[in-house]
């Protein structure tokens, strides 16, 4: 079955020659030009991934982006003209999990898009279990499922992956560019800003106290590991 | 009449003195010294006590000697530490200058006072003392006129009758003493005549016969203190011989009333002066207080907080100070404000301006794509427009992506983020990335790494960027001589060096090559097509970080670029690690 892509962006042409691109690519692509009806549209399609552009007439590609993390954790990719921290941040913290900036290429959009729809379909069998002792975080991998304290925590494809990704080699550093590699799937170096801003919305979910990770740990000068099991 | 002492000075004359304390010089009262009372007995003591304790003296002086150098430290860091309050406060100089022209003024008007009053009280004394001289001699020349200094019994009792008509005789001059003395020395005679000293000058008058008067020290009573006073003197001739008559004012009563008039006008003046420099004092405060105020109050706005006001009360010259001055602030403030809200619009239309040439850009970028994935199928010339026009679009992009982050910089909302990362690591990475370009040209890059970790803080995208650019023009102008790249790092500094062995700049281009789309050699073309802006945007890389971006060349000698960046953000750098001239310049032409 052909993926479905729902495109939010208010430019006609650029949304036509989007269509054109995706569905000679093997996409099902759906069109909103304006905020105010990408929630609604988000429904209707149920799309398995969303491109969105950031500047929309109505509500704003931040907020559409605040209303479908709220409801689903479907990856979203912003279309961003803007490559600026403080936008680029706000599109993440937001709960986008990747960006592409404006005129980006055709292959590389969609190198983007296939790296996040790609994990569903390789999952194996197993469970890990990361933290401190007195209070773990398990992993069910194949049920994509994450427990702490016998709650279950929601996180996004993108936030699991991140965690597996972490917990799979606990005493292991993992530099922001290898896990771009692992997690976002960029074959050379990207913005690691994206690792920053996902670490702090994973500890948001997992950790007791966001200030003091223990189970998404800093390593100063080097990257980060997974706190001890 | 009586004539006034022509040798006496002035102040003899005039002013009684205070008794002399002992040990004066001797005749400075006016006394021959003989008739001191016992000189030897005040006088003596303290030469013979000093005389007997020398070692005791030499202690004392070296005590006093470091008692010196000590009290001289104290005086030189008070006399310090007045003259920077001399020169920091307004209002101790305005007290002070206050003070000593004040003081001045009140000085010479009390020195006038006194010699005025002095003036009239003893010019008032000597017309009453020689009105009385006067009556009186008219007696004791009718006495004394007659007598023979053969007739040594008459002399005595002529002398004798005089003395108890005249003496204590109390009239408007107040008491006088007389003492009769003669030019004729006769031993039967010594217990009539008196022997109180008399002052040589007077004396030498009155005998030559003139009438005289002088201001001295003389005795009251025959056995009281010196006190001062005025003697008249006036001769009689007898026959055989000169009676000598001086009369003793005793000016103790005047030199009391003068006494107190110095007294008076020294308070009263000194009294003024307190007066004054309180005035002084409290008015410079009203004066000082609000400028002090307003200083502050200039140095927090200076610094940065553009909502500080000082408050005004009233309408006078201060409540205009402090008037004018918040209008100023407030002026300030606006015309910042305002240029705030032109920057913050200066960079929405920048941040606009890119999402609007961005997304047709984009359109335009898919359909080059679309189109050059099919050219296989196209005739040859639209094969070939659609290789150009996607060749071309990569051109325009990096000029575009260039053009905005320049004007990010030239809006100032460039903002550094950095951490701590091996530069080794940084250089190893961009140097790889570049490496296939450089193959692609017959460029080989060389790197010489330190062994050891070179920690930094840096914000690794710029200074990949500014690396990528260094390296690009590196291989870009080598000539496909080989590229060296060199890390070096000190307690403070990190340094980069490229240097490329190709056609080198030419004397005075190394100024020029950070500036905006300028060519070293217009004809010649570039194989790699940087936009122009490349090395202008590593400029201001390297500033954001607080580092050193150089450039050194050589006509056909090569270049070398300098990056310098201190080990941690915000420090200063003072050098650099790495020369900006590299060891192997061609000495002949630079």
């Amino acid at each position: 079955m052909k993926p479905r892509v729902l495109v939010v962006d208010d430019d006609s042409a650029l949304a036509e020659m989007l269509g054109i691109v995706l569905r000679a690519d093997g996409f099902e692509p759906a069109f909103v030009p304006d905020g105010n009806r990408a929630v609604t549209a988000f429904r209707d399609t149920k799309p398995d991934i969303v491109l969105l552009d950031l500047m929309l007439p109505g509500l704003s590609g931040l907020d559409v982006c605040r209303a479908i993390r709220a409801e689903s954790g479907v990856p979203i990719i912003m279309l961003t003209a803007k490559s600026d921290t403080v936008d680029v941040v706000l599109g993440l913290e937001s709960g986008a999990d990747d960006y592409v900036v404006k005129p980006f290429k055709p292959k590389e959009l969609v190198a983007r898009m296939r790296a996040r729809l790609r994990h569903h379909d390789d999952i194996a069998s197993e469970s890990l279990t990361i933290g401190p002792p007195d209070s773990p975080v398990s992993i069910d991998v194949a049920g994509h499922q994450v427990r702490r304290d016998g709650n279950t925590i929601a996180l996004t494809p993108l936030e699991f992956d991140l965690l597996v990704a972490l917990a799979r080699k606990p005493r292991q550093v993992f530099t922001r560019e290898v896990l771009l590699e692992q997690v976002w799937g960029y074959r050379h170096a990207a913005d690691t800003r994206l690792v920053n801003v996902h670490v702090q919305r994973l500890r948001s979910k997992v950790e007791r106290d966001p200030e003091k990770p223990e189970i998404v740990l800093t390593v100063r000068g080097v990257g980060y590991k997974a706190g001890p099991p | 009449m009586i004539e006034h002492v022509p040798a006496v000075p002035a102040e003899v004359e005039r002013a009684p003195r205070p008794p002399a304390p002992a040990g004066s010089a001797p005749g400075a009262d006016g006394l021959p010294p003989a008739a001191r009372p016992g000189p030897n007995t005040d006088e003596a003591g303290p030469p013979t006590s000093a005389r007997s304790r020398p070692d005791t003296l030499v202690a004392t002086a070296v005590v006093l000697g470091g008692w010196w150098r000590v009290l001289r430290r104290l005086l030189v860091s008070a006399a310090r530490s007045v003259g920077r309050r001399w020169s920091r406060s307004l209002q101790l100089r305005v007290a002070v200058t206050t003070v000593v022209v004040s003081g001045a003024v009140v000085l010479i008007i009390g020195l006038f006072l006194i010699d005025q009053i002095t003036d009239g009280v003893l010019r008032a004394k000597r017309t009453a003392a020689i009105a009385q001289v006067d009556t009186a001699m008219a007696s004791a020349s009718g006495t004394l006129g007659g007598t023979d200094f053969a007739d040594v019994q008459g002399i005595a009792n002529a002398v004798t009758n005089l003395k108890s008509e005249l003496a204590f005789n109390g009239t408007d001059a107040g008491l006088y003493r007389v003492v009769i003395q003669s030019d004729v020395p006769l031993e039967s005679l010594a217990d009539v005549f008196d022997a109180d000293p008399v002052p040589p000058k007077l004396k030498a008058l009155v005998e030559q016969g003139r009438p005289a008067m002088q201001y001295a020290r003389i005795r009251a009573a025959r056995t009281g203190p010196l006190v001062p006073g005025l003697v008249v003197g006036e001769p009689i001739q007898g026959r055989g011989g000169l009676f000598e008559i001086y009369y003793l004012f005793p000016l103790n009563v005047e030199q009391d009333t003068i006494a107190l008039v110095q007294r008076t006008v020294l308070l009263s003046g000194l009294g003024l002066v307190l007066f004054v420099a309180m005035i002084a004092v409290l008015v410079t405060r009203q004066v000082v207080g609000p400028v002090r105020v307003a200083a502050r109050t200039a140095a927090r706005v200076a610094g940065g907080d553009l909502s500080q006001r000082i408050r005004v009360r009233g309408s006078d010259d201060i409540a205009r100070l402090g008037q004018a001055f918040n209008e100023m602030a407030g002026s300030l403030q606006r015309q910042i404000q305002r240029l705030e809200q032109l920057s913050r619009l200066q960079r929405r239309f920048t941040s606009d301006v890119s999402h609007e040439l961005r997304t047709p850009l984009t359109t335009i970028r898919m359909a080059a794509e679309v189109l050059h994935a099919r050219r296989g199928n196209f005739p040859p010339q639209l094969a070939r427009s659609a290789e150009l026009l996607q060749a071309e679009l990569d051109r325009f992009e990096v000029l575009l992506a260039d053009l905005l982050e320049i004007s990010r910089y030239d809006a100032g909302v460039a903002r550094l983020e950095a951490e701590d990362i091996d530069l080794r690591s940084v250089v190893t990475r961009v140097v790889d990335a570049q490496r296939t370009l450089a193959t692609r040209h017959g460029c080989e890059i060389i790197t010489r790494l330190p062994d050891d970790r070179v920690s930094v803080e840096i914000d690794s995208r710029r200074i990949e960027r500014i690396l990528r650019n260094l390296l690009g023009n590196a291989v870009d102008h080598g000539s496909g001589h080989p590229v060296i790249v060199t890390v070096a790092a000190d307690h403070a500094a990190a340094a980069v060096t490229v240097r490329d062995h190709g056609v080198g700049l030419r004397p005075g281009e190394a100024g020029f090559v950070f500036d905006r789309f300028w060519r070293g050699d217009p004809s010649r073309s570039r194989l790699t097509g940087g936009t122009g802006l490349g090395l202008a945007i590593s400029l201001e890389d390297a500033r954001l970080h607080g580092g050193w971006l150089e450039a050194w060349g050589q006509r056909e000698g090569g270049a070398q670029f300098r990056l310098t960046l201190p080990l941690r953000v915000g420090q200063p750098l003072s050098s650099s690690p790495l020369p900006l001239e590299p060891a192997d310049a061609l000495r002949s032409s630079s």
